[in-house]
């Protein structure tokens, strides 16, 4: 546990790359493996199942540290990150261990989980007890589930390459589903991270494993200018881009798994297409996206999200929000690693297999043809009608790269610009991170009626925390503590004074909303220091946005 | 998975209305030795300002820092140790009187007596007596001795100004041998790497604290020319300093650069004067860097945990040794520290004050200090823009 805090604070106390990488490379070559196994799990991202309530934590610590509920409250929120106010406050140790990672955290951690609630205090003071400070920062965010520390999976995934002297593209593909939330690693699930590469490595084609999903670059020109850069539209497969939640469907040995983008195994959220892949020959693997499709078209996202949100799936939810595949790419044909192939030939290959299956929730997604880009660019208009963000241009020669990668192929996402609105910033709320102390995630509003209009107010509809630079969030902190009118807890009204160009990639009626609509994706596209407020948009803007 | 929804209103605001905090301020009472005034702190009785913020006729002033030595008033009383840095930035000409510490003068029945603060060299605590009552005045104020100025002395009184920069208990200062051995240990590693140290440090203290306890035997210290004339001024008053070389001295070349530690004010970050360092490591010393959001803000490699103002432990000890039964709170985390001290049984209100633009007060105070507003004005030869978060409106005060 020392070495990993260590490592924890050196990460942490570095900007630069090329430090973070040297630090994460001598903790690996030193640590015993079985600790090794579950530093990568963290760092790399994995969490397990909440250990201990969020709640009963904070009470516990502000009990410890022998502060009222209120000043514990005002500590938090000038940190912003709970498990650091947590070490922050709490005395000092008085008494130590010298106990690794790996023993932290399956038999002290991971037991909580499930633990007797009046066991739980005890069990917890004792542990913290023994923890240096550095230390109890990491536990307690490895107990919150907030551990980051800004390092990328892509930056271990390099670490663990230099210490197994393998390639990245082999540890990144061996890493697949390493970080599943039920995961337990051990010093074997580590040493297979960093083992030489078999001649035939064929893990991946015998157990559920995806692989790593091949991600798109924004593509943002001119259409006068796409001869120049990409060429003709013939060398290009195009596609629509569409807003559902991207996944590869895996049958293998006749189990069928699917995984989410962030590598979350989803099957059992989506029975229909678990059963759709039986139908499937053994040694397939489909890219594509789970869209939710009625009346022969994708709905919009917000139907999809009825569905991620529910612990149970009754039989009218099923059949209130359908699901299907619109399928890709295959990435793996009888047992096949295809990867290599170019784009065309993967296709070709999937469209092929589509037809031979011939299922109703296994669509491909159709290919869109245009003899030169300005024909695609006005097709591309369509899109919002369609409910989809835009287009995909594959190079047609591309291989299936791992993760942002450009080396081997190249995916563009065209996308349609947002939609915008004028809005006015109502409340203001501290930020987290590094924004902590800062007022720097807002709540919007826009007018319920004209200009003009006898008694009209302003009427939340979006909150937004991103898209402005460094330096405007501090003057907009600094409007914002001149403006305030009052503060609950965290949160601050403030005076209308401050008018924002929001841009949102989609809007839905919303019954939740005292707005009437939710939008998608909300985030500051310009700070509208001209506009006075009372030129801010309306509600009925707003809603002229919606989809017929 | 793909993101959530983020649309929507806050539902929940107006149950959380019972959290605010109690207004902190509070009018004066009839027989009260200090009271706020537009132009500052006031002394009714003696006709006098502590640390004036606008021009006025007599002004204690408790200590150097920009925040609380303001140009343009007719009389200055200070602590005899302020005199060269008062006559350095407010003019060699003002009208200054100064005293020892526990020196007394009497003004218009005021005893009037100053007391150290421990917070920079010639920082003072203001003791006023007046028809039987005490009243301290502490200005900023650090409990643990530093060796650079003379250590905080509590001075018992019925009513207690404290300040409360890092009044959350979230601050607690690591120990002064702990503290330096981290900066020393930062020091021999980059220097054996073959980098320049640059420590961004406030010029005015805290880069005197930093030279007199760092261990010099590890290379050259170079200081920016922000820094050097405080130098000056604390070798005067014979704090033992390591000598210091300046960019343009003869002899300072790149081979010499990369061992060593240079101190520059903070608004040297990011500006071209920094260029002739190459790969330089930087880190920033600063309360403030007790957080990993402040420190990540500011961009740095390392953040030192070092302030001149007393952290939460230490503002509880510093105000319960005055024996005060009421204390007024004047910056930082005003309103925090007013209830806590209510709670505490204490009578504890707010005063709204200007103080807070020089040294750390102006980091991005949790509680509310507003962040601050750029370069102080020794820090002018730092030319460029401030590379940190610009200036910014007042920091929050008394009122909610």
């Amino acid at each position: 546990m020392k070495a990993f805090a260590a490592l924890y604070r050196d990460l942490d106390a570095s900007t630069s790359r090329l430090a973070k990488q040297a630090a994460l490379q001598r903790y690996l070559r030193a640590a015993p493996h079985e600790d090794a196994a579950w530093a990568v799990y963290f760092l790399a991202g994995g969490k397990p199942r909440q250990l201990v309530p969020v709640k009963l934590l904070r009470l516990l610590a502000q009990e410890a540290a022998g502060l009222p509920e209120w000043l514990f409250e005002e500590s938090y929120q000038a940190v912003g990150d709970l498990a650091e106010t947590i070490a922050l406050l709490l005395p000092p140790p008085d008494d130590a261990h010298d106990l690794g990672l790996a023993q932290w955290v399956q038999a002290h951690l991971l037991p909580l989980r499930g633990a007797p609630a009046d066991e739980l205090p005890e069990r917890l003071r004792t542990q913290w007890r023994r923890l240096a400070p550095d230390e109890r920062l990491v536990y307690f965010k490895l107990i919150t589930g907030a551990f980051r520390v800004g390092v990328s999976k892509l930056q271990v995934t390099q670490a663990l390459a230099a210490v197994g002297g393998v390639d990245a593209k082999r540890v990144a593909q061996r890493l697949m589903g390493y970080t599943h939330i039920g995961a337990r690693p051990d010093a074997g699930a580590y040493a297979a991270l960093i083992a030489p590469e078999a001649a035939q490595e064929r893990e991946a084609q015998t157990s559920g494993q995806p692989y790593p999903f091949f991600l798109a670059h924004p593509f943002n020109a001119d259409v006068a200018q796409f001869d120049a850069l990409l060429g003709p539209p013939a060398g290009w497969l195009v596609e629509w881009k569409w807003d559902g939640i991207r996944a590869q469907l895996v049958k293998r040995a006749g189990q069928v798994w699917l995984w989410s983008r962030g590598e979350e195994l989803v099957t059992e959220r989506f029975p229909e297409l678990a059963a759709m892949g039986e139908a499937l020959p053994d040694g397939t693997v489909l890219d594509g996206e789970i869209v939710v499709w009625r009346d022969a078209r994708a709905q919009p996202f917000a139907d999809l999200q009825k569905r991620i949100g529910r612990k149970t799936l009754g039989p009218k939810l099923l059949r209130d929000v359908p699901v299907v595949l619109l399928a890709y790419d295959l990435i793996e044909h009888e047992g096949r690693d295809l990867r290599a192939l170019p784009q065309d030939k993967r296709r070709a290959l999937l469209d092929e297999l589509l037809r031979e299956v011939n299922h109703p929730l296994l669509i491909p997604s159709p290919v869109i043809e245009g003899d030169d880009w300005p024909q695609l660019a006005r097709l591309r208009e369509s899109a919002r009608e369609r409910g989809v963000e835009g287009m995909m241009l594959k190079r047609r020669d591309a291989q299936y790269g791992v993760g942002r990668t450009k080396d081997v192929g190249v995916w563009w996402k065209w996308k349609i610009d947002p939609l915008s609105i004028d809005a006015v910033l109502v409340y203001a709320q501290r930020g987290h991170g590094r924004r902590a102390s800062l007022y720097t995630d807002y709540t919007f509003a826009v007018w319920d009626g004209p200009p003009g209009s006898a008694d009209r107010k302003l009427v939340p509809f979006a909150k937004a925390y991103s898209g402005l630079t460094d330096a405007e969030m501090a003057r907009v902190d600094a409007v914002i503590r001149k403006t305030t009118v009052e503060s609950f807890g965290p949160v601050r009204s403030v005076k209308p004074t401050l008018v924002f160009e929001l841009g949102f990639e989609g809007i839905a009626r919303s019954t939740r909303h005292k707005s009437g609509v939710a939008v998608r994706f909300p985030r500051m596209l310009r700070w509208r220091e001209d506009k006075p407020v009372e030129e801010a948009d309306t509600l009925q803007t707003l809603e002229a946005l919606l989809p017929p | 998975m793909a993101g959530a929804l983020r649309g929507g209103a806050r539902p929940t605001i107006a149950a959380m209305a019972d959290e605010t905090l109690p207004p902190a301020a509070a009018p004066p009472r009839p027989d009260d030795l200090v009271i706020a005034r537009p132009e500052g702190l006031y002394c009714p009785p003696g006709d006098f300002y502590i640390d004036p913020w606008k021009p006025v006729e007599r002004a204690v002033v408790t200590h150097g820092h920009s925040d609380h030595a303001r140009p343009g008033h007719a009389h200055y009383l200070a602590h005899a140790d302020s005199e060269g840095v008062l006559r350095q930035r407010l003019g060699a000409d003002i009208t200054l009187q100064t005293l020892a510490y526990g020196e007394a003068i009497e003004h218009r029945g005021v005893r009037v007596s100053l007391h150290p603060a421990g917070h920079v060299l010639g920082s003072a605590q203001v003791r006023l007596e007046h028809g039987g009552r005490v009243w301290v005045a502490s200005g900023d104020y650090k409990t643990e001795p530093d060796g650079t100025c003379a250590p905080f002395e509590p001075v018992p009184c019925d009513t207690f100004i404290t300040e409360s920069t890092f009044g959350l208990p979230i601050y607690r200062w690591p120990a002064q041998p702990q503290l330096f051995a981290e900066i020393d240990a930062w020091w021999r590693r980059n220097a054996e790497e073959g980098r320049a140290s640059v420590l961004f440090c406030y010029a005015f203290g805290k880069a005197q604290r930093i030279l007199h306890g760092v261990d010099a035997s590890i290379g050259p210290v170079v200081v920016h020319g922000a820094v050097e004339p405080l130098n000056a001024v604390y070798r005067a008053a014979g704090v033992a300093l390591p000598p210091t070389l300046r960019v343009t001295d003869p002899g300072v070349d790149a081979a010499l650069l990369k061992r060593a530690l240079v101190l520059a004010p903070p608004s040297a970050q990011g500006t071209p004067w920094l260029r002739r360092f190459g790969q330089y490591a930087d880190a920033f010393a600063s309360g403030w860097m007790q957080l990993r959001g402040t420190r990540r803000r500011r961009g740095v490699d390392r953040g030192f945990v070092m302030s001149d103002h007393a952290d939460w432990p230490g503002l509880e000890r510093a105000i319960g040794a005055t024996g005060a039964q009421r204390v007024i709170v004047t910056h930082g985390s005003v309103a925090v520290m007013v209830r806590w001290l209510r709670e505490c049984g204490l009578d504890a209100q707010g005063f709204a004050t200007e103080y807070g633009e020089e040294d750390e007060a102006s980091a991005p105070s949790p509680a509310g200090g507003g962040l601050g507003r750029g370069p102080a004005a020794d820090d002018a030869d730092a030319a460029g823009p401030h590379p940190d978060l610009p200036p910014a409106g007042e920091g929050e005060s008394a009122s909610p």
